[in-house]
């Protein structure tokens, strides 16, 4: 039996709309210096923070370090065979992590320490030298923040670009089946952020942001000498240095999560929207006109940082 | 794929692995040092404007003090002069006081409850990160600087104290004449309405209550003020400064 092949349509003639790659200027100079210095002085303030906690590796609610009110801690104990075994301890439970928390290897000999060697700024226990990591880098992280939030405000890129406005908020159910779904836009859709991706940034700018600066600030004695009330209302130095923590635990969530997106949308064309400033899109017609006050340097279309 | 995946991985691991090698180069070399601890003159002086010198530390109640106050560092010292007086009850114990100042004297711990007394309950916080709360009796420092009159040209107070951290080498302290006259730095010698304990610091310590624990100097011998401290122990202010931590302790 023969059957006859259906011939495909003669695709190479069917004159669909074909959308047309454009180049377009989606992060300004500033935003992508500023976004690759946080990225720089978020990774030593993680590596020197965590050099930190190893010094005191537990963490309490409260104003002084209450062993009824422990909440994490990383433990080391000695079995009786002589092997030594790393604890986790989260709220009542206790976890074996030998190898990584509590107990791993230096130069190849298991240590009682926090956090691994690999993870911490600098790698060998030595407080006074990450407490310099940590408080140079976090003027860097200070200052950087402080001029992304007066550039954002003068550029009117936060209430622009950030602020949703109503029906986004509206259509959040949407945003979360696309993002379920892990289906991104890439028309024009593309060029704006959508709702989600504008409140996960503004409560990592706002909240994260200001709330680890503010929790930093409320272990400093002598800044409690100052915000004592703030301090009280946090339930005390040791709550303070608790939710520190656990923002810092949030950045990193938020991290992966952001590179996981990176990763789904386009790696390549997202990096060089961070690094060059122009990303590619898939348009049918020109891109609109940018409005009056948002003509970029290079006189290009439309920024979108 | 795999073979892409596997170079990304271990070019992601290996650079990940050269950043912190690079951190720990730069934490051992002299200039990488002192370029990140430059950090420490800037947040004094901000510190110093925005939560300016006259504010207190926060005080708590009798229900807040903890119910051990954790002793850290040297808890017994063992120098001949310290376990001489110890073994008599600090009995023949006097703080010396001298160096840049118009009366260089000693004191007895009666002579100084009777300069002037103040009890504070206060927060201590070390420097790994830990906090304990303690009621603290003792002289406040300015009242003991206006009995021996400072001299005009006096910068700073050194504590020098009867613990050795190692050989020879016997902890000190210092702070800055404004730090000094603060109305919560004592001269404490008694811990939640005890004789102060040996471990934490008998018969006398400091406590300067907006700075971290080790600028609190227990087991304090002398006092001297000077113009400056580059000539004393490692110079740079306190033996903890001179192993790497700041002099300035406010954060």
């Amino acid at each position: 039996m023969t059957t006859a092949k259906p011939q495909p349509a003669s695709s190479a003639f069917t004159l669909a709309p074909r959308a047309i790659a454009h180049h377009v200027l989606r992060h300004r100079w500033p935003i992508r210096v500023m976004h690759w210095i946080n990225l720089i002085a978020l990774t030593v303030m993680l590596g020197s923070g965590l050099q930190i906690f190893n010094a005191s590796p537990s963490l309490h609610w409260g104003n002084w370090s209450d062993p009824q009110h422990q909440w994490l801690a990383l433990d080391a104990y000695q079995a009786a065979d002589g092997s030594a075994h790393g604890t986790t301890q989260i709220g009542r439970h206790r976890f074996d992590t030998t190898g990584v928390l509590g107990v791993s290897n230096v130069d190849g000999q298991p240590q009682a320490r926090g956090f691994p060697a690999w993870s911490t700024i600098p790698g060998p226990q030595w407080l006074a030298m990450g407490r310099r990591w940590h408080f140079f880098f976090g003027w860097i992280f200070v200052i950087n923040g402080l001029c992304y939030l007066g550039y954002s405000l003068a550029s009117r890129h936060l209430q622009r670009d950030l602020l949703p406005d109503r029906g986004e908020l509206r259509g959040i159910g949407g945003s979360i089946r696309d993002h379920l779904r892990l289906r991104h836009p890439d028309g024009a859709a593309a060029l704006r952020y959508n709702v989600l991706q504008k409140l996960a940034y503004l409560i990592v700018i706002f909240v994260f942001g200001g709330g680890i600066v503010l929790m930093g600030l409320l272990m400093s004695p002598r800044m409690d000498a100052l915000l004592a009330p703030v301090l009280e209302l946090v339930g005390g130095r040791q709550s303070a240095r608790s939710i520190h923590f656990i923002i810092a635990v949030g950045f990193v969530a938020f991290a992966l999560v952001h590179v996981l997106m990176v990763l789904l949308s386009g790696p390549a064309n997202q990096l060089r929207g961070m690094i060059t400033g122009y990303y590619e899109v898939h348009l049918k017609h020109k891109p609109p006109a940018p409005p009056r006050s948002d003509v970029s340097a290079t006189g290009q279309e439309s920024a979108h940082d | 794929m795999t073979e892409r995946r596997r170079f990304l991985r271990t070019a992601l691991l290996a650079s990940a692995g050269a950043v912190l090698a690079g951190c720990d180069q730069i934490s051992q070399s002299r200039t990488g040092a002192a370029v990140l601890g430059s950090a420490e003159g800037l947040t004094r002086r901000v510190q110093q404007v925005v939560s300016p010198a006259h504010l207190l530390a926060p005080e708590y109640t009798e229900a807040d003090i903890s119910p051990e106050f954790r002793p850290n560092g040297t808890t017994m010292p063992t120098t001949v002069d310290y376990q001489n007086l110890l073994a008599n009850k600090f009995a023949d114990y006097r703080l010396r006081v001298d160096g840049l100042v118009q009366r260089p004297s000693q004191f007895s711990i009666a002579q100084l409850q009777a300069l002037a007394t103040r009890t504070q309950i206060t927060r201590h916080d070390c420097v790994e990160g830990w906090s304990a709360i303690g009621k603290w009796q003792g002289t406040p420092l300015a009242a003991v600087l206006s009995q021996v009159g400072v001299a005009a040209q006096a910068r700073y107070v050194v504590f020098h104290c009867f613990d050795e951290m190692e050989a020879d080498t016997p902890y000190y302290e210092s702070l800055d004449i404004i730090e000094a006259h603060h109305p919560q730095t004592l001269l404490a010698y008694s811990l939640n309405g005890q004789p102060l304990p040996v471990a934490n610091g008998a018969p006398l310590r400091l406590r300067v209550e907006r700075q971290l624990g080790y600028k609190q100097a227990k087991y304090i011998s002398r006092i001297e003020l000077v113009s400056s401290f580059t000539q004393i122990g490692g110079g740079n202010g306190g033996y903890w400064e001179d192993n790497g931590y700041e002099w300035y302790a406010g954060i």
